[in-house]
């Protein structure tokens, strides 16, 4: 590569996030205009600068409440005149959209980004009961699959816990992972969330509570699965120029993880213990001189807690298989560890904002903003990560221009 | 013991592509994509082998042996009415980095299945014949015990 990555060029310099919480019984598009107006303001800006627009997975993806509005909705109900938009789901994860965005901003096309990442999944369970598959009765047929659903729609394998559960048992036979370990991810974020005042789950969670929680699938119970909940989260990325003009500390872009080198599959990707994190985790650091002793905070996708264990290894923090007595005991992710992780509570106990909520949480810390929660050790850089199985992407940020 | 599967088999679409695979089993015997010029087993199935982009492929047949990568057991009624049952992803002998999610039946799930040798057992729903795998035994064995085989 000569020279810095383009991403160099992009900082987050305004941050923002709805009311969170179960069954809000508010639109997507209301949460979602407050998460946005919120990211504005804090950048210092007016919705007149903004000049684009990015969303995952944009407008009718997947299961009621999944999606969000779609860039359309949110440029009509704010009047926004664009010169870059773009919404899609294919790419490195959820953080496709901030990737997007800081490409955008380094080829010129944008000055100020407005990215946006909005579930009402709560609510839409709410109305909808929660729904099984297949079980409607009373006539119709039942519909047939293609594509990778009809390689594990058959043997009941529906939900992506059935599909990151495989890489779970693949890691207790290859690095004997114990449910002990495992569950240091799920008690370590129901701890931070007790700081959280939007967190989903606050009550104390033990070892034995862990222990005593049903399966769902093995070894991933029903504290490995995170919390529905309703929420949007909204970030302006900007052209890194306009950082020291900006009220707030920003937060400058690093480096991006979006390699996937691998087959893109749930059943056929070479190393199930690893899946695509391996590859995006090792393109991010190929984009940057910053290794991963330099990393001060980690927010791992934890989806399901198995993942945040994948991406500490994927990302170099320990080695392939170590993840467990990494994290055994719980001190080290701890807060006042040496590389804290998931500090709002992560997906488990804060929330499934489906990896936005940890990005915003990544930009809190750097700024320092934490509060009761806020790292007190050196916070300068952070490593975020999104996704699980076959969809991964990452982002290095930096406190200061890197 | 559990469940074989689910308490409703949701089923593929057949097409061009997947007919043989999802039908094969109607003779007991399990199929795969194969290239007949760097004799390369496909799947899922595609029309041009992604080894050398070749379009000589016909399905062959393999021995319907394979290992055992990983597993789960699904607690969770996520189809209404269904016990517990054995998701599988196995790899088959022919060639490991071809694998299949599946169900294995007639075992214990514990944490030795993994690397388990086992062998397919269709079972037919509508047209559609799944390939499911058990342990391989070291008794006779007794065909027929199973609908479709």
């Amino acid at each position: 590569m000569s020279g810095p990555p383009a991403e160099r060029r992009a900082a987050i310099t305004g941050i923002g996030q709805s009311a969170v919480g179960r069954r809000l019984g508010r639109t997507d598009l209301d949460l979602t205009l407050e998460a946005c107006l919120e990211a504005v303001a804090d950048a210092g800006l007016s919705r007149d600068d903004i000049d684009g627009l990015a969303t995952y997975p944009g407008a009718g993806l997947g299961t009621g409440g999944f999606a969000g509005p779609g860039t359309p909705e949110v440029q009509d109900a704010l009047r926004l005149r664009l010169n870059w938009h773009d919404g899609g789901a294919e790419g490195p994860g959820q953080m496709r959209a901030v990737i997007a965005a800081c490409f955008a901003i380094a080829a010129g096309a944008a000055r100020h980004v407005l990215v946006y990442r909005t579930v009402s999944e709560s609510t839409a369970q709410g109305e909808g009961g929660r729904q099984g598959i297949g079980g409607s009765g009373g006539g119709g047929s039942v519909p047939r699959f293609s594509g990778f659903l009809q390689w594990s729609l058959p043997f009941g394998a529906v939900s992506a816990v059935n599909w990151i559960a495989l890489v779970g048992q693949r890691r207790v036979h290859e690095f004997g992972l114990t449910r002990e370990q495992l569950a240091q991810v799920a008690l370590n974020g129901r701890r931070n969330a007790a700081l959280n005042p939007k967190a989903i789950y606050r009550e104390p969670m033990g070892l034995d509570d862990y222990l005593a929680a049903r399966m769902i699938s093995s070894p991933l119970c029903l504290y490995d699965c995170d919390a529905p909940c309703d929420g949007s989260t909204a970030l302006v990325v900007s052209d890194a120029n306009y950082a020291p003009d900006s009220p707030r500390p920003s937060c400058h872009v690093n480096a991006v993880g979006t390699a996937l080198r691998g087959r893109p599959s749930w059943d056929q990707f070479d190393d199930m213990t690893s899946m695509a994190a391996r590859d995006a985790a090792a393109s991010m650091w190929e984009r940057t001189e910053l290794r991963p002793a330099d990393v001060d905070i980690v927010q791992l996708y934890d989806g399901f807690s198995i993942l945040a264990m994948v991406w500490l290894e994927a990302l170099g923090f320990c080695g392939r298989g170590e993840s467990g007595p990494f994290v055994e005991g719980g001190t080290r992710i701890a807060l006042d560890g040496e590389l804290p992780l998931n500090t709002a509570g992560g997906q488990l106990s804060a929330g499934r904002l489906h990896g936005f909520g940890l990005l915003h949480e990544a930009c809190l810390q750097l700024r320092g903003d934490g509060g009761a929660r806020q790292v007190q050790g050196r916070h300068e850089v952070a490593a975020v990560a999104n996704g699980g199985g076959p969809i991964a992407g990452s982002l290095l940020l930096t406190r200061g221009p890197g | 013991m559990f469940a074989n599967g689910p308490a409703i088999r949701l089923l593929p679409r057949l097409d061009v592509d997947n007919r043989f695979f999802w039908t094969g089993g109607a003779d007991g015997i399990l199929r795969f994509l194969r290239c007949r010029s760097c004799r390369q087993f496909i799947h899922p199935p595609v029309p041009r082998c992604p080894a050398c982009l070749s379009d000589r492929l016909a399905p062959e047949p393999v021995s319907g042996r394979a290992t055992v990568h990983s597993f789960t057991v699904n607690y969770q009624a996520w189809i209404p009415g269904s016990d517990p049952y054995v998701i599988g992803l196995v790899a088959i002998d022919e060639q490991p980095d071809v694998r299949l999610m599946t169900n294995l039946v007639d075992c214990e799930p514990d944490d030795t299945l993994v690397g388990r040798a086992v062998e397919v057992v269709f079972e037919q729903s509508d047209d559609v014949f799944l390939p499911l795998f058990r342990p391989v035994s070291t008794l006779p064995d007794d065909p027929g015990t199973r609908s479709g085989r």
